[in-house]
C-alpha cells in the first residue's frame, strides 16, 4: 500500500489545494509545501525499511485493471526506483521553496508542481507498461502549464514545443508498443515490463520479424530520447528550460529528465536487448555527440540559464554513454561483466547527483536573476565581494557539476569512464572533449559573475538570506556527502544493476 | 424497466406541450426530472441484466405483435452493446438539459423536443424488430432539424436542411435495404435474431451490405459523406449539438453494427478494406481540417469526423478487441463531444457571443471563465487520447485491432491522433491562455458559470475519468456481448 499512498498523496493534496478559494493563496501554498514534505518523509521511510539484502522488486502491489488487455496496476521498487523515488521527494520541495515568491496565482502553480510530483512517483514506480504510460503523460500536463502561465516572454513558444516534441515520442512509443502488443503469441500477450522481459530472452518476441523489431524499437527509443534528450532530439529542451520559471526548471532537469534514463535502464535494455546491441555503434556516436555538441553550445552561449540547460543535456550524456556502452551481450573477456556493471552503477549514481546538482545551479542562476533582474554572463562581476557566502555556495555547485572528486558529480562519471572506456573506447575517446568543455565553461561563469573588479551599481548585491541558505543546505550537504561517501548510492544500485545483468 | 427510459422521455415531451403558459421555469425542471428519471432507469435497467441475465445476451424488455399481417412486432431488448449506448444516452440527455438551463426563447417546445429526440434515440438503441428500429430512426431526425432552425446559430437554415436532407438519403438507403432482405429471407419477419440466423445469397449481401452500411454510417460521420455534421453542430444550439455530437452519430455506428455488419456478414468481408481506408482517411482529414479552423466550434465538429472515424475503423478490424474498442469509443467520444460543445457553445459562445478564434484571442478568457478553462484543459486532454481518461483504453483497443489486421492503418491514425493533439492544443491556447500575445489584456466582464453549468461540467468529467480509470464497468458489458450468439455471424465473416 506504500508505494499507492506515496503516488496518490500529492496528487490528492494538489487537488485539494487547486480546490480551496481564490482567497486562500498563501494557504494553498503551505498546505502544498506541508504536502511535499510528508511526502518526503514517506519516501525516506520506503527507504528505511528497504530490505537492500534481498533485491529485486519490493513492495509489490498488483491488482487486475483491465484483464482482457493484460493491463495491471503493478507497483514496486528495486534499488533504482528507489533511488529515483527519493531524488523526486527530495527535488519536489526545494523547487517549491524556490517559487516561493510566485505572485500569479501561487496555489495554482503549487497545486500543478503537485500533480507533477504524483507523474514522477508513478513513473518510478510502476511495473506495467499501460499504467507506467498513465503516469508518465500525466506528469507532461502539468509542466506544460508551468512554462506556459508562469514562464519568461517567450513562455508560448517553449512550452508548445516542448509539449509538442514530446507527445510525439508518446504517441510512437506508444504506437510501438501496441504493435508489440498485437503481434505476440496471444498466450504471451502482456504489457508487465518482467513479463515481457522474460519473453524477450525466451525469443517470443516478434517472431523472426526482424522489420518489426527494429520498428518497434525505434518507436520506444524515440520516446524515450526525446525526453533525456538524445541529439538531435534535444532542440525544445534550451528555450524549455530557459524559459520555465526557476522552480519549474528546477523540476525539469532535476527529475523529470531522469524518466527517460529510468525508461532506458527499464524498458529498453531489458526488454530489446538485442535490438539495442544491433544499433549500439550509431547511438553511442549519437551520446557522445550528446556529451560534446551541448558543452560546445553551453561554451557559446551568453545567457546563464541557457548555459546550464545546455550543460544538464551534457550531463545526461553521459548517462546514455554508459547505457550504450554496456549494451552488449557478451565480448568474452573475463573483466566484461565487471565493467558493465561498473558503467551502469556510473549511470545511476550520475542520474541521482546530476538531480542534485543541476536543481541547485538553477536555483542559484534564479537568484541572480531574482536580484540583478538579468542573467546575461557580462552583466556581473565581482560579486564575491558583495556576496562571499552565494559565490562559495554556487561555486560548490559549479565545481560539483564539472566533477572535481570529493563532490557528488565526481563518482558518476568516474564509474561510467571506467566502464566505457574499456567497453566502447573510441565512443569515449570523442567525449573526453565533453569534460574539458564543461570545466572551461563552468570555470567562465565563475569567472565572470564573481570574480574581477565590482561594478557601483551591484555593491549593494545582497548575499544569501537566512531563509535562502536553509533552502539550499539540504541539498549541498548532500552534495558533499555523497562525495564522500558514494557508497551510500552505490549500495543501492549495485544490486539492481546485478539484477539487469543476469537475465542476459 | 428499461423501456421506460423510451415511456419517460415521450410522455414528458407531450406533457410539456400542453404546459399552460410560457414560464421557462416549470418547462426546464420537468425536462430535468424526465432526463434524470430516465437516466436512472438506465442504471437500473443495466444492473438489473448484469445480475440477472448476465450483461452478454440479449435480453428482452417488451415484445408484442403489432402489425402481424407483415410479422412486425414492438420488440425491445437489450444486450451489452445496447446497455452502453443507453447509459450514454442517459448520461448525455441530464447533461444537455443542464446547459439549457438558459433557453428562455419558448422554452417548452424547446425541451419537449428534446426529450423527443432523446426518446427516439432510446428507441433505437433498444429495437430488435428491425422495422421498429427504422421507425424510431426516422422519429428522431424530426426534432434535430426544428431545434436546429428554431434556436440554432451561424447559417441555421442551411445547416439543419443539410442534416435533414442528408439524414433522409440515409434512411432510405437502410429502409430498401432493409426491404431487400425481408423479401429475400422470406421468413415474414423484421427480428433482427431471426434475420441473423439466414444465410443471405453472396451476391446479394455485397450489395445490400454497402447500401445499409453506408445509410447508416453517413450519420456516424463516415468520410465522404460526413460534411453534414460541421455545419450541423455549429448551427444548432449547445444542447442539440451535444445530442447530435455525443449521441445521434452514435445511432449511425450503432445501426452499422447492429445491423448491416451482423446481417451480411460476406458483404462486410468483401467491402472490409473499402471501408477501413475511408475510416483512415476521415481520422487524418478530420484532424487535419480542424487544423485550420476560424471558428471555435467547427474545430469541435471535425473533431467529431476524427474521432468518429477511430469507431469506424474498430468496427473494420474485425477483431474482438478492435470491437470492444468501437464500443467503448462510442460512449468515450459521446462524453467529451459533450463536453467540448457544452465549453464553446454555453459557457463560452452564449458569454462573449463570438467563436472566432481571433476575436477570442485576446479576451484572456483563462482568467475571465477559469471554470471554463478548467473544464476544457481535461476535456481537451481526454479528446486527446490521454491515459487515465476514457477515450486512452478505446483508442488503445481499436490501435491494437488495427495492428492485427492492417498494420498500414494502424501508423496512420497514430498519425491521426498526433495531428489531433495538435489541433486540440491549438484550440486551447488560442481560445483561453493567449494572454501574452496581446498588449495590454482587457477583461471583459462576463456573468460567473452558473450552477447547472457545473453541475453538468462535474457529470460529464467524472464519467469520463471514471471510465478511464475502471474501464472494467463497461467492458463487462461489452465483451460478454461481442460473444454473445446475437454476434455470432461475425466470427464466421473472420473475426479474431
Amino acid at each position: 500500500m506504500i508505494l499507492s499512498i506515496l503516488t496518490f498523496l500529492p496528487l490528492i493534496a494538489g487537488v485539494l489545494v487547486a480546490l480551496l478559494g481564490p482567497d486562500r493563496q498563501k494557504l494553498g501554498r503551505n498546505l502544498a509545501f506541508a504536502a511535499s514534505l510528508l511526502a518526503l518523509a514517506l519516501a525516506i521511510g520506503l527507504w528505511a525499511a528497504f530490505d537492500n539484502a534481498r533485491g529485486g522488486m519490493q513492495f509489490v502491489e498488483r491488482v487486475p485493471w483491465v484483464p482482457s488487455l493484460g493491463i495491471e496496476y503493478h507497483l514496486g521498487v528495486d534499488g533504482l526506483g528507489l533511488l529515483m523515488v527519493l531524488l523526486s521527494a527530495l527535488i519536489v520541495p526545494f523547487a517549491l521553496l524556490a517559487s516561493w515568491k510566485i505572485e500569479n496565482n501561487p496555489k495554482l502553480y503549487f497545486s500543478l508542481a503537485l500533480f507533477l510530483e504524483s507523474g514522477l512517483f508513478g513513473t518510478f514506480t510502476a511495473q506495467n507498461f499501460i499504467h507506467w504510460f498513465l503516469f508518465w503523460e500525466l506528469s507532461l500536463i502539468p509542466a506544460f502549464f508551468l512554462i506556459r502561465i508562469w514562464g519568461g516572454p517567450k513562455r508560448a513558444y517553449a512550452a508548445s514545443q516542448f509539449f509538442i516534441y514530446t507527445m510525439v515520442g508518446s504517441v510512437a512509443m506508444l504506437a510501438a508498443f501496441l504493435a508489440l502488443y498485437a503481434t505476440t503469441d496471444a498466450s504471451a500477450r502482456s504489457f508487465d515490463f518482467a513479463q515481457l522481459e522474460s519473453t524477450a530472452h525466451a525469443g517470443g518476441l516478434f517472431a523472426g520479424h526482424e522489420t518489426l523489431a527494429t520498428a518497434v524499437f525505434l518507436g520506444v527509443l524515440l520516446g524515450l530520447a526525446v525526453k533525456v534528450p538524445l541529439l538531435p532530439f534535444h532542440t525544445w529542451l534550451p528555450a524549455a528550460y530557459s524559459e520555465a520559471p526557476t522552480g519549474t526548471a528546477m523540476l525539469l532537469t532535476g527529475a523529470m529528465s531522469k524518466m527517460g534514463v529510468y525508461g532506458f535502464l527499464r524498458i529498453l535494455w531489458p526488454i530489446f536487448p538485442e535490438q539495442m546491441q544491433a544499433w549500439r555503434t550509431p547511438l553511442l556516436v549519437l551520446a557522445a555527440a550528446t556529451i560534446v555538441l551541448p558543452a560546445a553550445a553551453a561554451f557559446a552561449q551568453k545567457d546563464l540559464k541557457r548555459m546550464v540547460a545546455y550543460s544538464s543535456v551534457n550531463h545526461l550524456g553521459y548517462c546514455l554513454l554508459g547505457i550504450f556502452a554496456a549494451a552488449r551481450l557478451t565480448d568474452g573477456s573475463a573483466l566484461f561483466p565487471n565493467e558493465q556493471a561498473a558503467a551502469l552503477n556510473g549511470v545511476i549514481l550520475q542520474m541521482f547527483n546530476h538531480g542534485l546538482t543541476a536543481s541547485a545551479l538553477f536555483y542559484f542562476v534564479g537568484l541572480i536573476e531574482q536580484r540583478g533582474g538579468a542573467r546575461g554572463l557580462n552583466d556581473f562581476g565581482g560579486l564575491r565581494q558583495a556576496a562571499p557566502v552565494f559565490c562559495g555556495l554556487m561555486g560548490i555547485a559549479l565545481f560539483a557539476s564539472l566533477g572535481l572528486p570529493g563532490l557528488n558529480g565526481f563518482p558518476g562519471e568516474f564509474l561510467i569512464f571506467k566502464g566505457a572506456l574499456s567497453l566502447a573506447s573510441r565512443a569515449s575517446l570523442l567525449s573526453i572533449p565533453g569534460l574539458l568543455l564543461t570545466s572551461i565553461f563552468l570555470l567562465t561563469i565563475l569567472q565572470r559573475v564573481f570574480s574581477g573588479p565590482l561594478p557601483g551599481k551591484w555593491s549593494g548585491w545582497p548575499d544569501l538570506t537566512l531563509g535562502e541558505r536553509l533552502t539550499v543546505l539540504p541539498v549541498m550537504a548532500l552534495m558533499l556527502v555523497l562525495g564522500l561517501f558514494p557508497q551510500l548510492l552505490t549500495g543501492l544500485a549495485n544490486p539492481a544493476v546485478l539484477q539487469m545483468l543476469k537475465s542476459f | 424497466m428499461l423501456a421506460w427510459t423510451i415511456y419517460i422521455s415521450f410522455l414528458s415531451a407531450a406533457i410539456l406541450m400542453f404546459l399552460p403558459g410560457d414560464n421557462p421555469r416549470p418547462a426546464r425542471t420537468l425536462a430535468l426530472l424526465a432526463a434524470l428519471a430516465g437516466l436512472a432507469c438506465a442504471v437500473m435497467g443495466a444492473i438489473d441484466c448484469h445480475q440477472h441475465a448476465g450483461a452478454g445476451a440479449l435480453t428482452d424488455v417488451a415484445n408484442a405483435p403489432w402489425i402481424a399481417e407483415l410479422g412486425i412486432r414492438y420488440h425491445l431488448a437489450a444486450d451489452g452493446i445496447s446497455l452502453v449506448l443507453v447509459l450514454l444516452t442517459g448520461i448525455a440527455a441530464v447533461a444537455g438539459v443542464l446547459f439549457s438551463w438558459n433557453v428562455e426563447n419558448s422554452a417548452r417546445e424547446f425541451f419537449a423536443l428534446y426529450l423527443a429526440l432523446i426518446g427516439g434515440v432510446y428507441g433505437v438503441f433498444l429495437s430488435v424488430d428491425l422495422f421498429l428500429l427504422f421507425v424510431f430512426y426516422e422519429v428522431a431526425i424530426i426534432p434535430k432539424y426544428f431545434l436546429i432552425v428554431i434556436w440554432g446559430s451561424t447559417r441555421r437554415e442551411y445547416g439543419a436542411m443539410k442534416l435533414a436532407l442528408y439524414s433522409f438519403v440515409g434512411s432510405a438507403m437502410v429502409l430498401v435495404g432493409l426491404i431487400a432482405a425481408y423479401v429475400v429471407a422470406g421468413t415474414k419477419t423484421f427480428d433482427l435474431a431471426e434475420l441473423a440466423k439466414v444465410s443471405f445469397p453472396p451476391a446479394f449481401q455485397n450489395w445490400a451490405f454497402i447500401v445499409v452500411f453506408v445509410g447508416f454510417a453517413i450519420l456516424a460521420g463516415l468520410w465522404p459523406f460526413h460534411t453534414w455534421a460541421p455545419t450541423g453542430h455549429v448551427a444548432a444550439p449547445t444542447a442539440a449539438s451535444m445530442l447530435l455530437a455525443g449521441v445521434v452519430m452514435k445511432l449511425g455506428a450503432y445501426g452499422a453494427l447492429r445491423v448491416a455488419m451482423i446481417l451480411f456478414p460476406i458483404g462486410l468481408h468483401t467491402w472490409q478494406n473499402t471501408i477501413a481506408v475511408l475510416a483512415v482517411v476521415g481520422i487524418v482529414y478530420g484532424a487535419l481540417v480542424a487544423l485550420v479552423q476560424q471558428d471555435f466550434k467547427f474545430v469541435i465538429g471535425y473533431s467529431s469526423v476524427s474521432h468518429m472515424g477511430f469507431v469506424l475503423l474498430g468496427l473494420m478490424t474485425l477483431t474482438q478487441i478492435g470491437l470492444s474498442g468501437a464500443v467503448l469509443q462510442m460512449f468515450s467520444h459521446g462524453i467529451i463531444a459533450g463536453l467540448l460543445f457544452a465549453v464553446v457553445g454555453r459557457m463560452v459562445y452564449d458569454r462573449t457571443h463570438t467563436r472566432d478564434l481571433d476575436v477570442l484571442q485576446p479576451m484572456n478568457l483563462n482568467r475571465v471563465l477559469p471554470f471554463a478553462a478548467v473544464t476544457f484543459v481535461i476535456g481537451a486532454a481526454a479528446s486527446m487520447g490521454l491515459p487515465g481518461f476514457s477515450g486512452f483504453i478505446a483508442e488503445l483497443q481499436i490501435l491494437v485491432g488495427a495492428w492485427q489486421s492492417f498494420p498500414v492503418f494502424g501508423v496512420l491514425a497514430a498519425v491521426g491522433i498526433l495531428v489531433g493533439i495538435a489541433f486540440t492544443l491549438r484550440v486551447l491556447l488560442k481560445a483561453f491562455f493567449a494572454e501574452d500575445k496581446v498588449e495590454a489584456p482587457h477583461l471583459t466582464p462576463c456573468p460567473r458559470i452558473s450552477l447547472p453549468e457545473r453541475l453538468g461540467a462535474v457529470l460529464l468529467l467524472a464519467t469520463t475519468i471514471t471510465i478511464g480509470l475502471c474501464p472494467g464497468l463497461l467492458l463487462d458489458f461489452i465483451t460478454p456481448a461481442l460473444n454473445s450468439p446475437l454476434m455470432q455471424p461475425l466470427w464466421k465473416a473472420g473475426m479474431r
